[in-house]
């Protein structure tokens, strides 16, 4: 009987027919969304941190719009993934209790740390240009809720990006310092942006699932090739150059030949031993333990206000 | 120590425009009512995306069981003369 609704189930995703909340699927197929869904959530609200660092501190008032409406954003964005979650039944509050326990990740680039200004273009740019390389080939993942949730996402990303390239542009047309700073951020963003994409194919050993599940569209390495071959010519309107001496336009192949990305740095980074990891969590169990009031407050007066209309009933 | 826990959740229904139906949009959790409407606002209608937004608690939504798709739909299955294209209409007559 599992052996026709398994082959029902693949059936479906062959056939591009969207698996929705409460249709059959593998326990399997659940487990893998709820991890990804949900660490795709924490990794929004915890990127929500390093831009945050700079609201204000913003050189502009349009800077400051900006980036207070990005930061806002990703907020929404978060909220988008865990209503996805919830959808397949895991709990929001226990989602959000394993990303403070560390029994959940969330992307490892948000571990490092914002140093200047000029960060905060090279995270528009490249960070959420990285993610936008992902989610919108995530916009035809096979579970409704995430593809609708990204979307949705994706609507509102390249606002996110334009801002971030927006910065970058003033910087490296700008005066040397600035242009310095620009090149700086750059020299320390490339690399960790390319790992945003996940390990190689072949130390992946979970693509293949997610490929006949069709919960992932593309390979890791297919989707870091296209992020690169896009980035090269806006690095060079820029004037700044990407730190890879061996990066390279392969005629053959129609794409660039990239250097050795260090797998050594971000196993180190994503096991917890990165810049700041420490911080982060800290922060966000600050977030929920100073919050405490205002839940408690809404509670209290969502009780009172129930109690006079049940007196004035 | 209140618990967040306790905060039921509620689907969202947004009308964008004035004339289109209310579309499911998510879900979120909140205290009462008012509350999941001021959140939903937060989350849902940044970008003018908003004239109007129902809240429902999800416990209330009453759903067929995909299960029971296959009987519950098969009536229409084979009535294609509820279609316009089933009707021979001679071309001269023009739109019809």
């Amino acid at each position: 009987m599992s052996e026709t609704l398994e082959k029902d189930f693949q059936d479906k995703i062959d056939r591009d027919i969207k698996i929705e909340p409460k249709d059959w699927m593998p326990e399997r197929y659940r487990k893998t969304l709820i991890r990804q869904m949900s660490q795709h959530a924490h990794s929004e609200v915890v990127g929500m941190l390093p831009e945050g660092n700079w609201i204000t501190r913003a050189p502009s008032l349009r800077r400051k719009v900006a980036l207070l409406a990005k930061v806002q954003d990703e907020a929404g964005h978060g909220l988008y993934l865990y209503s996805a979650v919830e959808t397949l039944g895991a709990d929001r509050e226990d989602t959000i209790d394993d990303l403070h326990t560390g029994k959940a990740k969330y992307s490892s680039i948000f571990n490092y740390p914002t140093i200047s200004w000029a960060d905060i273009g090279a995270i528009g740019w490249l960070v959420d240009g990285a993610a936008i390389v992902n989610q919108v080939a995530l916009q035809r993942t096979s579970y409704g809720p995430y593809a609708r949730a990204m979307i949705r996402i994706c609507k509102e990303e390249s606002f996110h990006q334009r801002q971030g390239y927006e910065i970058m542009m003033t910087l490296a047309k700008g005066s040397p310092e600035q242009k310095a700073m620009a090149q700086d951020a750059l020299n320390r963003w490339w690399w960790p942006s390319l790992m945003m994409f996940g390990p190689p194919d072949d130390e992946s050993p979970n693509t293949e699932q997610s490929l006949r599940w069709r919960v992932k569209r593309h390979t890791n390495d297919q989707l870091r090739q296209e992020f690169i071959d896009m980035t090269v010519p806006q690095a060079e309107y820029l004037g700044i150059s990407i730190p890879d001496p061996d990066l390279k336009w392969n005629e053959e192949k129609g794409m660039h030949d990239f250097g050795k990305i260090d797998w050594e740095e971000f196993w180190h980074v994503v096991k917890g031993n990165g810049p700041c990891n420490k911080d982060r969590i800290k922060a966000r169990k600050a977030a929920k333990d100073n919050g405490e009031w205002v839940r408690e407050a809404a509670n209290a007066y969502a009780k009172k206000k129930k109690e006079r209309n049940n007196k004035v009933a | 120590m209140s618990n967040s826990k306790d905060w039921p959740l509620w689907e969202v229904f947004i009308r964008s425009k004035q004339g289109l139906n209310h579309k499911h949009v998510g879900n979120l959790r909140a205290a009462d009512a008012e509350m999941a409407v001021d959140n939903a606002r937060d989350v849902y209608t940044r970008r003018k995306e908003g004239v109007s937004i129902w809240v429902v608690e999800s416990k209330h939504i009453s759903a067929s069981s995909p299960d029971d798709s296959g009987a519950l739909f098969e009536p229409a299955n084979d009535k294609i003369y509820r279609h316009p294209t089933f009707y021979d209409i001679p071309d001269e007559i023009g739109h019809m």
